[in-house]
């Protein structure tokens, strides 16, 4: 009896869960590229200008977040800018451990091409980039980029 | 089970399922940041005794932004929307003012001699100045460099700046360098932060 059902068809895989399987790698890549980012401790509007160009290799950037904390962390950390740092709120003089830690991240031939990417909020005052600045001229990290939106 | 229901063919969900996928993963690495690239000057060396960068006074334009945004360029004090204009006269000299910067003849490879500006752009900021007015500031030179690159992209090669392959792009960065610089903080005015 079960050898000649058997042999009468034979059964075909069916592809029709294929497409869930591809449905749920595509709901993992929307997760965790939403999840990669780091949290964002500041507000960061940043200001817009015209003549804002692409940054050419994104994976040789570090980020410096400098704004004011967000409104769920003001009763701890007050309402004046401060800097973030990967994910924790840094002063200026973290900010040589930091770039040696990004440096230290980065292959051998492409340390000189690092870009530090300073995204600040626009209503932000001067002094504490220029802080910023003058510390990564002290670390010779000397390629920087203000962060822009593109506005025509 | 004499009569079968005609299946619909489902393998193409996978396809489309995949198109999505790509989709997703594109849009989600092209959001791509946007800014003003500058190069930082190196820290002076405190062993080495500072040497006198004797720029003349006329080849240097001092553009001073108070804690209240308000701009000088040179000695007197204009609006954003002059600066633009008033960069690319400095930078130009079109009338070779003795006042505006001095003009050097340059051998530059696959164009032969040109007159090249010496003029340098000294931005100078306040502790208290806001961040988008200097970025609104940083923009407006870049702007003035940009449309004066423009402008020696089509009289050389009859083409917008970026529209030229690369080795050109180098020409005409060399014509029409972009130098910007970020003095050291001064603190000049109230301190506000």
């Amino acid at each position: 009896m079960f050898r000649k059902d058997g042999k009468k068809s034979m059964p075909g895989i069916t592809s029709g869960s294929l497409s869930d399987i591809v449905f749920m790698l595509l709901f993992f890549f929307m997760v965790t590229t939403q999840m990669r980012d780091n949290e964002q401790k500041v507000v960061v509007r940043v200001p817009s200008a015209s003549e804002s160009v692409k940054l050419e290799r994104k994976d040789l950037s570090s980020y410096i977040n400098i704004g004011t904390p967000t409104r769920n962390l003001q009763a701890q950390y007050g309402t004046e800018p401060r800097i973030q740092l990967n994910d924790s709120f840094k002063t200026v003089d973290d900010i040589r451990d930091f770039i040696a830690a990004e440096r230290e991240s980065k292959s051998e031939q492409d340390r000189a091409f690092m870009t530090v990417c300073i995204k600040a909020d626009r209503d932000v005052r001067m002094g504490i980039i220029t802080d910023v600045k003058q510390e990564l001229r002290r670390c010779s990290a000397l390629k920087i980029m203000y962060s822009a939106s593109k506005a025509e | 089970m004499a009569k079968k229901t005609p299946e619909i063919n489902s393998s193409s969900t996978a396809d489309i399922a995949f198109l999505l996928l790509c989709y997703f993963l594109m849009t989600t690495t092209m959001g791509s940041h946007t800014g003003l690239s500058r190069r930082l000057p190196p820290m002076p060396d405190p062993n080495q005794k500072a040497q006198d960068q004797k720029v003349n006074r006329r080849n240097i334009i001092i553009v001073k932004i108070n804690s209240q945004d308000r701009l000088m360029a040179g000695t007197e004090a204009i609006d954003v929307s002059q600066l633009k204009e008033r960069t690319k006269i400095f930078l130009t000299n079109p009338t070779d003012d003795p006042n505006l910067p001095d003009k050097e003849i340059k051998n530059i490879e696959g164009l032969g001699n040109r007159p090249v500006s010496k003029g340098v752009i000294s931005l100078q900021n306040d502790r208290g100045t806001s961040y988008q007015a200097y970025i609104a500031v940083q923009n407006e030179l870049v702007k003035a460099v940009n449309e004066l690159r423009d402008e020696a992209a089509m009289r050389e090669f009859g083409r917008k700046f970026a529209a030229l392959d690369e080795d050109r792009q180098g020409i005409i960065k060399e014509l029409v360098p972009q130098l910007i610089s970020e003095a050291e903080p001064k603190d000049v005015g109230k301190r506000r932060r």
